[in-house]
């Protein structure tokens, strides 16, 4: 009986146990690449938003025109005559 | 040691081992996986601390753009009249009558004169511009703008007209006198003395 166990535990058991460990580290492996793209991309991404402190510029200049723009509206106003 | 309890051992120590080995290689992966986060987690920040004031600013972008449109639009319909203003912007863009004035929702409702061919209203306001504007007659750093006599051309060229459009070479006129290629019969009576002299009414 303990001859059939031991062999048993050398054939099955340790097989089975490398098995499982081995799909253990495949899959923490497979992480890896996913994790350092990931890493990649966002380092891409915040370099693209370098660029954001431009839109402060944009939004001065958008001031700057529409206030021109109110002038030369208030200006159109007072030359031209209403169509009523 | 009995054959069976030698088994025994060598199978507990090659599990041993395979647990061993297995578990190691893990946690090495487990370790860059930790670190390739660190860096993800480090960009992430940098994307939100960059991005963060980007929604005021784009709102206020939008504000300022708003109140434009909405002068433009309302000094539009009060130089031009409501028809006249749609007719206008559909003959700019073709289409955009159905769209409507965003401050005049009633202006979806106006049918829109072809404004292009028919002189209305609103096309001598805005040939007006070209015609009368003070900014035409004198600019304060040089000389005008356009020649304020016959400054009409710029306003007429917006227009889509056949007639208003001056060919850079007009048709020669027809040749006349001695030389022209069509001679017409010269009557004879011409320059002589009446044969009859016209009866008293």
């Amino acid at each position: 009986m303990l001859w059939v166990a031991a062999i048993a535990l050398l054939v099955v058991v340790v097989p089975v146990v490398v098995v499982l460990l081995k799909g253990v580290l495949d899959a923490a492996n497979s992480i890896v690449p996913s994790v350092e793209g990931i890493a990649a991309v966002a380092a891409a991404g915040s370099k693209d938003l370098d660029a954001v402190p431009l839109l402060l510029t944009t939004q001065d200049q958008i001031r700057q025109t529409v206030a021109g723009l109110a002038d030369y509206g208030g200006s159109l106003d007072t030359i031209l005559d209403d169509a009523s | 040691m009995s054959g069976p309890g030698v088994v025994f051992l060598v199978a507990v120590l090659l599990i041993v081992l395979a647990l061993v080995y297995f578990l190691v290689s893990v946690i090495f992966a487990l370790r860059k996986v930790n670190a390739g986060l660190d860096e993800v987690i480090t960009h992430v920040g940098g994307i939100v601390e960059k991005s963060a004031p980007v929604g005021d600013v784009v709102a206020d972008i939008n504000a300022q753009l708003d109140a434009g449109v909405d002068l433009l639009e309302g000094l539009l319909v009060k130089k031009a009249g409501m028809t006249d203003a749609v007719g206008l912007v559909e003959g700019l863009y073709p289409g955009a009558s159905a769209e409507g004035f965003r401050a005049f929702p009633e202006s979806t409702e106006v049918s829109a004169p072809r404004i292009g061919e028919v002189y209305t209203r609103g096309t001598l306001t805005l040939a007006r511009l070209g015609r009368e504007a003070p900014i035409a007659a004198l600019s304060p750093n040089g000389p005008a703008l356009r020649n304020i006599q016959s400054g009409s051309l710029a306003a007429r060229k917006l227009y889509p007209s056949v007639r208003h459009e001056a060919p850079e070479r007009l048709p020669d006129s027809p040749v006349i006198g001695a030389g022209s290629p069509v001679q017409y019969e010269q009557r004879d009576d011409i320059g002589q003395p009446r044969k009859r002299l016209p009866s008293k009414s």
